[in-house]
């Protein structure tokens, strides 16, 4: 079959309409536009179709529907990933979950929620809080993000050194399969299909019902902020805490560029003249925070001042600079990258000090804010892109910096999933039986290829004989700015 | 014969199988021992070439789980896969052989006052058979259980192809994560060689609190308790019927565990001991062996469906029920109204539905028809045949 032009999506535009209501299916190029990326914003491609369903019945239909056709289909639920996950494809199919935010069912007694893929991830919290519970997993982006997207990504959070990922608070998935089936999968009994579905990026299916694990909210958190000199001495504190035992919900380390950005940003007030802050929460029971709280107060003592939340206002003034880190960047340059690399922790200062060098030599410069509890590095690389070449100078020490992670046996992505922007960087971290083992889920799965093609591996593995299988045009793929957020 | 032997000599120490080999039953032809990665990778492409089935045995412990295989040529042991590979203490990462007994992975990072935290529930499993059979014990309810913990995994294919997903860092969403899916696999999908899991520190104290009850309702009251509570429990089992005991552990620094366990004790009654009920983190007695996972809430259910021995994490909703054979059909049928009943063991020539429904079959086979696609790695042991 020869490629389908976005002329030839007219009458699977038509079968959508049927099956999603006229009102929900999108074809006006402008309109479409809307859609054309995600949070990393210079991949960009005007999808084909979009439609908004409401159910799973839809879903599956519309699955069937491109399977027929040999039409590639993306899901996307808020479009906030960072790299490129819910790219759309100009001759493919748009699923977006935004209409499908409904809280379907809170059992306090059984510590579980279900819910459809586009309810945002805090709405879980805010729906069971007054009941005393919250839903763990806390990324940044968390009131924008949607439960869906965060299943596709295995989503963290700065909390999940203590609570864990999106995948250890996930107790079932409903899926359409890519035969249009709806399944439900989980971990028992039989093969653990959900560990496989959570952190596959879309790849494997789309999710329309999750049940998720509800988690007791802590009886007390003390949260403090810590101001260092250096960044050395700000990562022995981390060491030292991690070695004395204590599991901190969370450790946030951010470097004196990216406290500039985020004092001209909001205003977070931190201690002026710091190299490295530290923001460190602790929660449980009140017997132990108190006791590993004044240890961890010990363990900071080369910093010179320490700021202790006496509330939640202060707590969120302190969790302030940090959460806003990626956007405050803006404000100290036109355009930057934010990588996502993860390091086993004890080679922290050796990467840091590496990636001081690599900007050194390239005149590049980095912004450090990371999990320091977990190894797991934001850098931000800046740049302006009216420079002629900065561009591409960024680029390149941003790939340096996965090289270094590469090298110190971690790996290139830690939460913002691999999607079409880490392709490339695959080979370097697996070998190519590791990637063709891992692509037999996806042979399983999706043996057509049509879900969400073209992401996580650089180079699909042939599934044996598929009927109607076609090779679509490669998605348009457009270099561009890198600001936002 | 000697063909075939040779033929996997090449690849490692090879031996033909004795009786005592025998998987459930079904003798075995060969029992080969592999050393290393590579040679496990030659000898599974070896055992590929001649045709030959595989049943993959770490230290036995839990080889009687799951239906007999419909055949067993080769038996491939982990016993001389058993090295710890690495523990880097400062990163909380260890990572093992699939041979190495778990206990042994214990006592060399309690060293640095670490620990997987993983109950083993069958003495003297190894990381391997573990991860095959997904097997977790009580304090699954704070960490987690295998699939949780692991971070990364080195298989042996069908084919002999090794292959590697995950890692050593506990943060990881490069590539989908292989090894969730081997988690509970029972050695029909490949061989697992290699493991890395994340470590939590030892906690200073230990505190255990056990409550007597009257009825199952009141046990699932107790435990409805606990879980409200901001306690914080590792575990929080039940065992019964005769008596049914309700038992909470709390772990910390030695400071704030004994208060923790007064407010505790001042939830359920009972008393406070510092080492558990003999019957902790052990699986109950009885003929047949079953896993039951149901909403916690099921509890009441479960002690009233099941007419034998409950035990498990009454916090998480995942019990083992020792039933007798002879009611064991009914049972199961009775159990799996409120959640799944999977058989783990029973008797030599029980007929039984192992498994009960399990949604998904159709993706679980085309997943097996991938990895194994001539279906000779434990066939028959698994769901649906599989
Ligand atoms: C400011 C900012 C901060 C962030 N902070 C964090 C952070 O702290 N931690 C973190 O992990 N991430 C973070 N992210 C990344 C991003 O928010 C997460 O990856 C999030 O889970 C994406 O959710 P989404 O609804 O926006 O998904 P989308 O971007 O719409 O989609 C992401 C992927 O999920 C797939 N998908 C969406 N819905 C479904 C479905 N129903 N079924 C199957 N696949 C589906 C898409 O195809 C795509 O591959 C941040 C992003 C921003 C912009």
């Amino acid at each position: 079959m020869g490629d389908v032009s976005t002329a030839g999506l007219d009458g699977l535009a038509e079968r959508l309409r049927v099956v999603a209501g006229a009102g929900n299916v999108i074809t006006d190029p402008a309109e479409l536009r809307t859609y054309e990326c995600d949070g990393l914003t210079y991949h960009r491609a005007t999808p084909g179709i979009v439609v908004l369903p409401d159910s799973a019945e839809q879903i599956a239909e519309i699955v069937r529907a491109c399977t027929a056709e040999g039409v590639p289909y993306i899901a996307r639920g808020s479009g906030t990933g960072l790299s490129g996950g819910a790219l759309p494809r100009t001759d493919g199919v748009l699923i977006v979950t935004s209409r499908m935010r409904r809280i379907l069912e809170i059992d306090i007694d059984d510590e579980r929620a279900v819910v459809e893929p586009g309810v945002i991830n805090l709405d879980v919290t805010k729906a069971v809080r007054s009941q005393g519970y919250y839903y763990a997993p806390d990324p940044s982006s968390q009131q924008i993000c949607s439960i869906g997207g965060n299943v596709a990504e295995n989503s963290g959070g700065a909390h999940c050194l203590k609570y864990g990922f999106t995948v250890n608070h996930v107790l079932a998935c409903e899926v359409v399969t890519p035969d249009g089936e709806i399944v439900e999968i989980s971990e028992a009994p039989g093969y653990d299909l959900l560990g496989a579905f959570v952190g596959s990026e879309g790849t494997l299916g789309i999710t329309t019902k999750i049940t998720v694990r509800l988690t007791r909210l802590p009886e007390k958190v003390e949260t403090l902020l810590a101001a260092f000199d250096t960044i050395e001495s700000a990562g022995e504190a981390v060491s030292a805490i991690i070695s004395a035992g204590v599991v901190p919900a969370a450790i946030e380390m951010m470097d004196a560029l990216s406290i500039e950005a985020a004092e001209a940003a909001v205003a977070c007030d931190y201690p002026p003249g710091a190299g490295a802050v530290l923001v460190v929460e602790l929660d449980g029971p009140t017997a132990e925070v108190d006791h590993q709280f004044a240890q961890v107060k010990e363990l900071c003592d080369a910093a010179f001042e320490i700021r202790v939340a006496a509330d939640d206002t202060e707590r969120a003034l302190i969790w302030r600079g940090r959460k806003s880190a990626f956007a405050a960047v803006g404000r100290i340059s036109p355009d930057y990258i934010v990588q996502d690399g993860v390091i086993p922790r004890t080679a922290l200062p050796e990467v840091l000090a590496r990636i001081d060098e690599l900007s050194g030599d390239s005149g590049v410069r980095v912004a450090n804010v990371f999990h320091a509890g977990d190894g797991n590095l934001h850098p931000l690389v800046l740049f302006d892109d009216a420079v002629p070449g900065a561009a591409e100078r960024a680029e390149m020490v941003s790939g340096q910096i996965l090289d270094l992670c590469i090298e110190h046996g971690g790996s290139i992505t830690g939460e913002h999933g691999v999607g079409v922007d880490k392709a490339k960087h695959m080979p370097r971290m697996f070998t190519e039986e590791d990637l063709d083992t891992m692509q037999m889920v996806r042979c399983a799965f999706d043996p057509a290829g049509l879900c969400n093609p073209g992401k996580v591996y650089p180079t699909p593995r042939l599934c044996g004989e598929v009927p109607g299988r076609r090779t679509g045009v490669h998605p348009l793929v457009e270099s561009g700015k890198a600001d936002l957020f | 014969m000697t063909q075939v032997i040779d033929a996997l000599a090449k690849a490692c120490e090879v031996r033909p199988a004795e009786p005592e080999d025998a998987v459930q039953g079904v003798g075995a032809a060969y029992v080969a021992a592999p050393a290393t990665v590579t040679e496990a990778g030659e000898l599974m492409r070896a055992a590929a070439e001649h045709r030959l089935t595989v049943v993959p045995r770490g230290a036995g412990t839990k080889l009687h789980w799951g239906a007999p295989p419909e055949r067993c040529d080769l038996i491939v042991e982990t016993r001389r896969l058993g090295r710890l590979i690495e523990h880097t203490a400062g990163d909380l990462v260890v990572k093992a052989e699939a041979g190495l007994p778990l206990e042994k992975l214990q006592e060399a990072v309690s060293g640095t006052r670490q620990q997987l935290a993983l109950d083993a529930l069958v003495p003297g499993a190894t990381v391997g058979g573990t991860l095959a059979t997904a097997t977790a014990g009580p304090r699954r309810l704070l960490y987690g259980s295998a699939r949780d913990l692991l971070i990364g995994i080195t298989v042996v294919r069908a084919d002999g192809v090794v292959a590697h997903a995950g890692g050593k860092v506990v943060k990881n969403v490069a590539g989908y994560d292989l090894g969730k899916l081997f988690t509970g696999s029972r050695g029909t999908l490949g061989l697992i060689t290699e493991a890395a899991f994340r470590l939590h520190p030892l906690p200073q104290a230990s505190a255990y609190v056990s409550a007597t009850v009257a009825d199952a309702a009141a046990a699932l009251e107790l435990t409805r308790a606990l879980r409200r509570s901001s306690l914080v429990p590792s575990a929080i089992e039940v065992d019964g019927p005769d008596p049914i005991t309700v038992t909470v552990l709390l772990e910390g620094f030695a400071g704030g565990v004994p208060a923790r366990a007064e407010a505790a004790r001042d939830l359920i009654g009972g008393r406070i001991t510092e080492e558990p009920p003999g019957w902790w983190g052990r699986l109950p007695d009885g003929e047949v062996l079953a896993e039951v996972r149901a909403a916690p809430s099921k509890l009441t259910a479960v002690f009233q469906e099941a007419p034998a021995h409950v035990r498990g994490s009454a916090g998480r909703g995942v019990w083992h029920v020792g039933l007798p054979a002879g009611d064991a059909e009914q049972a199961l049928d009775r159990l799996r109204r409120h959640g799944s009943a999977v058989v783990l063991s029973a008797p030599d020539g029980t007929a039984l539905d192992r498994w009960g429904p399990v949604p998904a079959l159709a993706l679980m086979r085309r997943v097996k028809d991938q990895f194994d696609p001539e279906h000779r790695l434990s066939p028959g042991r698994f769901a649906g045949g599989i």
